[in-house]
Order: structure tokens, then C-alpha cells, then sequence
């Protein structure tokens, strides 16, 4: 039988996901379908293996960072709400939503917070900042067998020297902003989601 | 009062019987059509547009959820990782004496990674097409819900058809089909080798495919005959379904290449083969690339026996692509003859999921579809160039065939519906962008 996708979904869960994320009711009823069929356990949450089933996402150097940003600390399963919860980190910033409610909390896809996304690919330990070590092995992730260590590890020495400001040879995530203040983040981190 | 019932179920079963063979399989043998299969599909054609035209009605009345777009959740950005990257870092004041690494360039990966995530070119592949409007079948509504108390009972009529009237039909003609090959071939095995051999085994063939295409209610149009494939030659199709080879064979014969199986199959592939030379190889044999290429180059050089009919895919495409062609059949040197085959979606969804259906469910689906609409376009023959290799030709097929079904040509392999993908991909990723941290050294 063809995927009944859409009969899963209440229409009290699509109102709340619409709250929390801002994506319109169509474009959340399109992304369940995506993760209804990537769920092929049908259990109702997507596993790691099921990230890595796609073969783009496979070939990706960082697929491996990126796939670990859906999953919260120390779970291995994530159910639809904490999937459409890491993709409203990539809805475009739109000029009306601006001028919200102060009170409602800073939106997912702001430009502080697709930073901070960007962030935590590098930070491996979540512990708010990127050590050497950790550009290293990003970096490594990035380059694969293509550079030598010295050479890798002078080009983690050079980044870190220009960004660090307070000296303790690690990027906290106020540096990384000050660092890419002029990078156009809002278009170069979201994705356009069609309605 | 048995007697007379199982009576009247005789004769009742006579004169289906009668009914059947006098009006479908006689005139599909000798490839007469009476005209059924065209007023039935022009019916259809007019009750599904009916239909579409009442679900957008009520959609817009309902201010529902809109149909489901053909085109896809996301807009995709086309840059080559260097103009990507080159633009990010273009924002980023730094002054680039050697180690040309910033940090925004982790922001490409992970755009392209989420960009995978929400909508990728090869896991579509190995499910069914979505189609942009229900086509009154219960397994291919996904979002659409009740419309209309008159599009509900025409759905209603549909099942009644669909499973009283024709499922009953085809499965008597794909018997009916499959016993005839089975038998005559058997019998056109005991005669000595000669021409008449041939003709009579060539006959038997092609008007089994016949009823086996009546079975599916098929409605096949043939574009470019004078292309068709000729003795000496190997043709290459897409791959959808098992059917592709009822498609292609009613338009002439071929030589079948594949696995010898067990059970059914595997009486119907013994059987065959008696009467005229197909590829059969054992499951060990598979494995052997040289002598699967020795055979396949003694059976085209032979110029009396038919062409070989091969599926370069491996496995079955849901028929919106065409995934990459292996090798092998390139490589042996004879004249390709390339058909494309596409199926109209609208009418029955011939795609097999073998991960999902085992072959006698597949079957059944198809037979309780409305039909098996499809076109078949033979392409000019092709031959390897000179200075080319296997590789390049094969894409080079995969292409033309891709250009004139309209589907998407992809370099990704078909295999990837069950394996892993291969470890050098990403390595060419990690090459790529390691010079341009460093440059050229």
C-alpha cells in the first residue's frame, strides 16, 4: 500500500511544529513524508543507519558531524518533532518575521542561531568551544589523506590565532560570530523550501 | 440439486472459456486487436480527468492542503564547490598568504548535507513515482482525502471492476499465455534444427507474449521500428519491471540472459531454451565475469540467433531515471541497439519493489491496475568509438536512452538500493577541496 504518511499526523502536532519552526502547514506535511520514508523501521524515528542510507549524505566529508547535530546528547533515535526542529535552523529569514513578538523567543533560523549550528559542528565535546584538537579533526574530516599533519596543523594554528581575542587558544562562540560577522550567513545557511 | 449446479458451473465456465480464447487470445496471437484495449483506455482517460477535476474543485473549496508538486520540496543551488566556497569566503576579510582555510567553509558541507537529508536524487528512486493526481486506485492515495460522495463511487465501481471482472480475466490469459509456452516449446524442442524450427519456435514466443500482454490490459506504442534490434546485436533497455521484457518481446524475439531460478521460473526458462538459444547461466557462473563475456560473445557471433536483450541498470528503477549502465555488455564489441521504455504512471504503477513485494504480490498488483500504458522508442544502433572505452560508452548509451524517455540520467549505481555506497566518492570530495586550501603545490 502506497505510504499513508499524512493520516500519522494530527493536526494538533502540525499547529505545534508550526509554532515552534514556521514552517506552513504544506511544507510539513511534505517533510513527514521524507521522514516517513526514510523511517524504515516504521517505528516512528530515524536511527543514524538511516541517515547514512542516503548516499549523498554518505559521500558528504562532514555527513558524519551533520547527522549527529539531529541527535540530542546521548540518544540514538529522534521522532519528527526533533527532526523538524533541526531543519528550521535552515528556513530562510523573512523580512516580516523581523518584527515579532519580542517575548516569543529568538527563531530557530535567526542568524545567531544558524551560527551556532555551524558552531557545534566544530565542537566536538559540546563544550562551547572549538579546541585545537577538535579543528584538527574536523579539518582532517574535511581534507581526508589529501595534507600533511604539519601542514593541517598549521592552517588550525593560523585560524585559531586570528579569531582568538581572550588568549586561551580556543574559539569560544562569541569569537566565531565576530569572526564571520561579515559572511552572509542567512542566505548561505538555509535552504529554500518551496510551499 | 449438486448435480445440477455443478452443471451449470461447467457450462458457465465453458462458455467463459470460449468467450475468452475466441476474443482475446486468438486475435492477440495473430497480433489483430479488436479494439477493446483502446476504448477501454480512452474511457479511462476520461474518468480520470473527470475525477481530477472534481478533487482540485473540492480542494480549493476546502482551502486543503494543495496537490502534491511534481517538482519537489527544495530549490537546489548549482555551483561547483569552488564557486560556493569562492563566494563565502569573498564576505570574510583575511588576508590568503597560504593555509586558505576559513571557517565559514564548513557552511557548504553542511548546506549540501541538509539539503541531502530533505530531498536526494537516488532514494526516490527505489519507491514509486508519486503521481501529481489520484488515479482512483486505494494504493497511491497519500494526500488525498475524501472528496465527493460521486468520486467515491465511481472509486467503489473502479475496485468492482478492477478485482471481479478483469483480475479473473487476466489471470485465465496469464495461464493460459504461460502453459502455451511451456507446452509448445516442449514440443517445438523434439523437431530437428532447421529453418522451420526457428519460424514455428519464434511464432510460439511472440504470441505468448501477446496474451501475457492482453493479461495486463498492455497498450504499447513501438516509435522508430526501423531501428529495431537485429540478429548479431545486444539491446539495452532501462530496467522498471519484469514486464519490460513482455513490453519488449512483443515486438519481436529475443535471447533472454540471465539466472537459471528454481520452481516456476525456472521450468518456463528450461523449457524455453529447448526451442531456441537463450543466455541461461547458473548462480555460480554470475560470478564469473570472463566466461559470462566469452558466452555472450559466442552468442553474437553467431548471426542466426536473435539479439540479446539485457538490462544494464542490474535492477528495477522506479522508471523516473536511469541509474548506471554496468559495463559488461558494453565490452564485448557488438552493435548496441538502445530502447528506452517508459511507462505512464497514470494507469498502473509497473514498478517492482522487490524489497517490498515478492513476485506473485507484484503480480497480482498489476493485474488489479488499470492497465499498462507505455511507449517504446528503439534508438539508432550505437558501436564502440575509437579510443573509447566501456565506461564512457556505456554513458554514452545510458544518455541517449535517458534524452528520449525523459528521465533523469544519474551516475549513481543502481545497487545502491542494497549496498553502501563506494568509499572513492567522498575521497574525490575530500580532493577537491583540499586544493583549494592549498593550492597548486
Amino acid at each position: 500500500m502506497g505510504s499513508r504518511a499524512s493520516s500519522l499526523l494530527r493536526e494538533e502536532d502540525i499547529e505545534e511544529i508550526k509554532k515552534e519552526t514556521g514552517f506552513s502547514h504544506s511544507q510539513i506535511t511534505r517533510l513527514y513524508s521524507r521522514f516517513h520514508s526514510l523511517d524504515k523501521g516504521e517505528n516512528g524515528a530515524l536511527s543514524r543507519e538511516d541517515f547514512q542510507r542516503i548516499p549523498e549524505l554518505a559521500i558528504n566529508p562532514l555527513g558524519d558531524r551533520i547527522i549527529n547535530a539531529f541527535f540530542p546528547e546521548g540518544e540514538d533515535q529522534v521522532n519528527f518533532r526533533g527532526f523538524m526542529r533541526t531543519l528550521a535552523h535552515f528556513r530562510p529569514v523573512e523580512d516580516n518575521e523581523k518584527n515579532k513578538d519580542p517575548s516569543a523567543g529568538e527563531p530557530l533560523n535567526s542568524r545567531n542561531n544558524k551560527l551556532l549550528f555551524a558552531f557545534r559542528l566544530y565542537d566536538l565535546d559540546r563544550d562551547d568551544k572549538i579546541s585545537r584538537d577538535e579543528l584538527l579533526q574536523v579539518l582532517r574530516m574535511m581534507v581526508g589523506v589529501n595534507i600533511s599533519d604539519e601542514q593541517l596543523g598549521s592552517i588550525a594554528d593560523r585560524t585559531i590565532q586570528e579569531a582568538d581575542t581572550n588568549g586561551d587558544m580556543c574559539i569560544s562562540f562569541s569569537e566565531f560570530i565576530k569572526v564571520l560577522e561579515k559572511v552572509d550567513v542567512e542566505q548561505k545557511m538555509s535552504i529554500r523550501f518551496l510551499h | 440439486m449438486e448435480g445440477t449446479s455443478w452443471d451449470l458451473a461447467l457450462v458457465v465456465f465453458e462458455v467463459w472459456l470460449s468467450v475468452v480464447l475466441g476474443l482475446i487470445v486468438l486475435p492477440a496471437m495473430f497480433g489483430v486487436s479488436l479494439g477493446f484495449t483502446d476504448l477501454y483506455v480512452k474511457a479511462l482517460v476520461k474518468t480520470l480527468e473527470w475525477a481530477t477535476l472534481r478533487i482540485q474543485r473540492g480542494q480549493k473549496e476546502e482551502d486543503a492542503v494543495p496537490a502534491h508538486l511534481p517538482n519537489g520540496i527544495i530549490e537546489k543551488d548549482d555551483g561547483s564547490m569552488e564557486e560556493e566556497i569562492g563566494e563565502l569566503r569573498r564576505s570574510h576579510p583575511k588576508s590568503l598568504a597560504g593555509g586558505d582555510f576559513t571557517l565559514c567553509d564548513a557552511f557548504y558541507f553542511c548546506k549540501k548535507g541538509i539539503e541531502s537529508i530533505v530531498e536526494d536524487q537516488v532514494t526516490q528512486r527505489f519507491t514509486s513515482e508519486e503521481l501529481a493526481s489520484w488515479n482512483l486506485l486505494t494504493r497511491t492515495n497519500n494526500n488525498f482525502h475524501y472528496i465527493s460522495v460521486r468520486v467515491t463511487i465511481i472509486w467503489g465501481l473502479g475496485v468492482f471492476i478492477r478485482y471481479c471482472i478483469l483480475l479473473p480475466l487476466r489471470v485465465t490469459l496469464a495461464v493460459l499465455g504461460l502453459s502455451w509456452l511451456v507446452i509448445g516449446t516442449t514440443l517445438v524442442g523434439l523437431l530437428p534444427h532447421s529453418n522451420v524450427k526457428t519460424w514455428i519456435s519464434d511464432l510460439i514466443h511472440v504470441t505468448c507474449y501477446r496474451i501475457c500482454a492482453r493479461a495486463l490490459s498492455a497498450r504499447i506504442r513501438y516509435h522508430n521500428k526501423e531501428n529495431h534490434p537485429k540478429k548479431g546485436g545486444i539491446c539495452v533497455a532501462n530496467h522498471t519491471s519484469p514486464i519490460d521484457i513482455v513490453i519488449l518481446a512483443n515486438d519481436g524475439c529475443y535471447a533472454m540472459v540471465g539466472q537459471i531460478h528454481g520452481g516456476l521460473m525456472g521450468v518456463i526458462q528450461r523449457s524455453m531454451v529447448r526451442s531456441c538459444p537463450h543466455v541461461w547461466f547458473e548462480r555460480s557462473e554470475m560470478k564469473d565475469r570472463h566466461a559470462v563475456a566469452k558466452r555472450l560473445k559466442d552468442h553474437v557471433a553467431d548471426k542466426t540467433k536473435q539479439p540479446i536483450l539485457i538490462f544494464p541498470e542490474g535492477t528495477c528503477i522506479n522508471n523516473t531515471s536511469v541509474m548506471m549502465f554496468k559495463k559488461g555488455s558494453f565490452d564485448i564489441g557488438a552493435t548496441i541497439y538502445p530502447v528506452a521504455i517508459k511507462y505512464d504512471p497514470q494507469f498502473g504503477d509497473a514498478f517492482w519493489n522487490s524489497g517490498k513485494y515478492n513476485m506473485v504480490s507484484y503480480l497480482l498488483r498489476m493485474m488489479t491496475s488499470w492497465a499498462i500504458v507505455c511507449n517504446v522508442w528503439y534508438l539508432p544502433p550505437m558501436s564502440l568509438q575509437d579510443g573509447e572505452d566501456a565506461v564512457h560508452f556505456a554513458n554514452r548509451v545510458k544518455s541517449a536512452i535517458a534524452r528520449q524517455g525523459g528521465l533523469v540520467d544519474l551516475f549513481w549505481d543502481g545497487g545502491l538500493k542494497r549496498e553502501k555506497v563506494k568509499e572513492s566518492y567522498k575521497e574525490e570530495q575530500q580532493k577537491m577541496y583540499s586544493s583549494m586550501i592549498v593550492g597548486q603545490d
